[in-house]
């Protein structure tokens, strides 16, 4: 019967059905699928290895014999991660992993536990100071609202996206797409977002955000008065008068606070638009895509003429954008009319210095859930006192191996830089809520006056025997090692 | 390599989960402490042979089912037989049918044999069995979409109601169908039972040769099928009201029939957020669907 399957069928031995499984499928149980032409288990149990030398890739490979030569017996630089641990079965995940390893002549246990979290969101920092959309105004995927604008921060758009109420408490629809949009979020897939009476982005964890179609490309190293106040004394004597042109708040040197402190003659320049204090303008252009976010392309149009009274034939002036991308060098003629003239060296090193202090424009995702009642109760037999633990820093919380920043107050409710994870180290339940991998480790002293479930603890040597099921990563080389033993612990 | 059966307490500490290849069980019993220890001990020994005991005559299983065919000798696979051999002058049915359905009859059976509970039940995926102590009842959730699961509607049974098993069948679950059906859920006297009209009814929710309906043979996806080279439904296009009405009238027609042959006790069916309960049980067996779905019937 076997010879009439195409050659890349397998025939799966898990278990005694024995399904023959073609390319592509799954077996009866749905765990075991062939991917071209392999038997694999679908939810591989994600082990860290931590990275020999700094600044390693993270490399995902399928283990192979061979592999495992010496890493059992060093069995301190394996870390057995929360990412499937859990089985696939929608409503519920199993009792955790509890894995000990010695490190640096410490016992040390980490409980493995994959959580569903129906208290979950993401927030969402957009590294741009294009206008996204009122705050307070509804974010929507494919039309549903699953968040909403909070505030404006330092160049960058803050949104709050998921939380109970949408994942729970509006429309089934309504639920299913706030479910997806954080799990494509968190998976570090790109998500296209609408806000109402704002802007469409496509934003994706780690990678710069696209507003309107454009993408951006560097964040403004401050508004155009700050510029004037970081580099007004690097510009000092070298150049008369330096205008910073922003969408936001243009600075002009020999108006500006900074520049009078430093003695900066008046130099009789008239700006276009609304000032707000002395040096400081709201309003020259219509904000676009040109200049400093103004849709300036010829940065003269916002000068009126020069003052006679003030200005001097030679006077010389700089016009900049907040990210140093644009700039032009002018000197004024015997009637006091700009005339462009090359950019001095000088001058060069202050234009360059903006663009260098610029960052990259990015979209951060941060994960955050409260690990709840069920979660704790896998971890000790006195939830409580895995709180207390983890507030006095004895115990540490990873995600998938990442370190968790835990919220002060009440709970365990921590957030987690996405980026930082392995991929796709975040799966659903169709409640829906999403499925994160949460792991805590603590001194193995510490486990057992915690209440912990010590006789499940499990050597981490038994647990890398299970090969068939376990995928092998290196570990984030910006990760701190997730089983170092805790300075915190000699407070206890 | 053969992975061992999983028998576990889930986190809660009430329930029972056992698994072993394609098979998934959740299981909770309530009475006297001892008496439930009792029974999930009985379910898990019960449980560790169940598998082999299947695979042994697996492809006897998986063969048409017909008045003169070879009966299967395991005590699981015969009632997989005796659940789908009222239909098999009628349609091709494989014993597999009601393999869910068996399985949890069985194992409900080994732990109300070992123990007196006030209640228990046997969830395979979905196919229930049930078991209650005089005034006993359970609440029950009903769920339209696997891939995306919400309440649509509730029923409660009672130790006073026949019913003993319940089992819901359609094209987007584990197992093929050749209807349309989101789901159709079936009351019965056993979980064999019910699993079995599920399926039959779940295929008669139909629209033959529908354009908007993908069908693709059932070996094409899974080589060893017990279905063959069937056409079983892998999509459906959004349908309209009466195509949706014309799909589950002819579902309701064989409920209807099976309900008067006393196969079934009452059924639900649903396509595309339309639900149609076929039900003489009202009164006592109450099924509540949710007013969403009533708009929509």
């Amino acid at each position: 019967m076997a010879d009439v399957f195409p050659p890349d069928t397998v025939r799966c031995d898990a278990c005694p059905v024995l399904c023959y499984i073609k390319r592509g499928h799954a077996g009866a149980c749905d765990r075991y699928a062939n991917l071209e032409g392999q038997l694999v288990r679908v939810d591989p149990h994600i082990l860290l290895d931590r990275a020999k030398s700094q600044g390693m890739p993270l490399v995902p490979f399928l283990e192979r014999e061979g592999d495992w030569d010496g890493k059992i017996m060093k069995g301190q630089e394996t870390f057995v991660t929360a990412i499937g641990a859990g089985t696939t079965y929608p409503d519920y995940k199993p009792a955790p992993f509890i894995v000990s390893s010695e490190v640096e002549g410490v016992d040390m246990v980490t409980v493995v536990t994959e959580g569903i979290f129906s208290y979950c969101g993401v927030k969402l920092k957009i590294d741009t100071d294009r206008h996204l959309g009122p705050e307070r105004n509804l974010v929507r995927a494919q039309g549903e609202p699953v968040g909403h604008v909070t505030t404006a921060e330092y160049g960058s758009r803050m949104l709050s996206l998921g939380g109970v109420h949408h994942l729970t408490g509006g429309s089934k629809s309504e639920g299913r797409v706030t479910c997806e949009t954080l799990l494509a979020l968190c998976n570090g897939k790109e998500v296209e977002l609408t806000i109402d009476e704002g802007a469409s982005v496509c934003v994706a964890a780690g990678k710069p955000p696209v507003v309107n179609g454009q993408r951006e490309e560097r964040m403004r190293v401050g508004c155009g008065s700050a510029t004037i106040g970081m580099f007004a004394k690097q510009w000092f004597g070298k150049v008369d008068d330096v205008v910073v042109v922003d969408d936001h708040i243009t600075g002009v040197l020999s108006e500006h606070q900074a520049g009078k402190l430093l003695g900066v003659r008046e130099t009789g320049i008239a700006i276009q638009g609304r000032r707000s204090t002395p040096g400081r303008y709201f309003q020259v252009a219509e904000p676009g895509t040109g200049w400093g976010g103004t849709n300036i392309s010829d940065p003269l149009t916002i000068l009126k003429p020069f003052k006679a009274k003030f200005a001097w034939p030679h006077l010389r002036l700089l016009m900049v954008s907040t990210t140093g991308e644009q700039f032009a060098y002018y000197e004024l003629d015997e009637a006091l009319r700009p005339v462009e003239k090359e950019l001095p060296e000088t001058l060069k090193e202050s234009v360059g210095r903006i663009r260098e202090n610029c960052e990259p424009a990015l979209t951060a995702v941060l994960f955050m859930g409260g690990a709840g009642g069920s979660l704790r109760a896998g971890v000790t037999e006195n939830p409580v006192k895995l709180t207390d633990s983890v507030k006095r820093k004895l115990t540490r919380v990873t995600c998938g191996g990442a370190p968790a920043y835990i919220w002060p107050g009440g709970g365990i409710t921590f957030m987690v830089d996405v980026t930082r994870m392995p991929e796709n180290a975040f799966g659903y339940v169709p409640t829906p809520a999403l499925v994160a991998p949460i792991e805590f480790t603590l001194k193995k002293s510490d486990y057992a006056v915690l209440g912990g479930h010590v006789n499940y603890v499990r050597p981490l040597a038994d647990v890398l025997k299970e090969k068939e099921r376990q995928r092998q990563l290196v570990s984030h080389a910006q990760n701190p090692w997730p089983l170092k033993p805790h300075i915190g612990s000699s407070e206890s | 390599m053969r992975d061992p059966a999983l028998i576990r307490m889930l986190p809660d500490g009430r329930r029972l989960h056992l698994h072993d290849g394609p098979i998934d069980l959740i299981i909770e019993a309530n009475g006297a402490r001892r008496a439930v220890s009792a029974a999930y001990e009985a379910a898990a020994r019960r449980f560790v042979t169940i598998l082999d005991e299947l695979c042994s005559e697996l492809p006897l299983l998986r063969t048409r089912a017909q008045v003169n065919s070879e009966r299967p000798r395991g005590a699981v696979a015969q009632r997989m037989f005796a659940a789908v051999e009222p239909y098999c002058e009628d349609c091709l049915i494989t014993p597999m049918a009601a393999v869910a359905g068996s399985v949890a009859e069985a194992i409900l059976e080994s732990m109300t044999v070992a123990a007196t509970l006030e209640r228990a039940y046997v969830n395979n995926g979905g196919d229930i069995a049930l078991h209650f102590a005089a005034g006993k009842f359970y609440k029950i959730g009903m769920v339209e979409r696997p891939d995306r699961p919400s309440l649509f509607g509730s029923l409660e049974i009672s130790a006073a109601d026949p019913i003993r098993g319940i089992a819901t069948s359609g094209w987007r679950g584990r197992s093929f169908s050749l209807g349309i059906a989101d789901a159709v859920t079936v009351l019965a006297d056993c979980a064999s039972a019910a699993d079995a009209a599920a399926t039959v009814i779940g295929n008669a929710v139909n629209l033959p040769n529908h354009p908007g309906v993908t069908r693709i043979p059932a070996l094409e996806i899974s080589p060893d099928s017990d279905l063959g080279d069937l056409l079983v439904t892998r999509g459906v296009d959004p349908l309209s009201s009466s195509e949706i009405f014309a799909a589950i009238d002819s579902g309701a027609r064989v409920a209807d029939a099976l309900r008067a042959q006393g196969l079934i006790h009452s059924s639900a069916l649903c396509l595309q957020g339309h639900t149609r309960v076929v039900s003489p049980l009202l009164a006592q067996a109450s099924i509540e669907i949710s007013p969403r779905s009533l708009l929509h019937a």
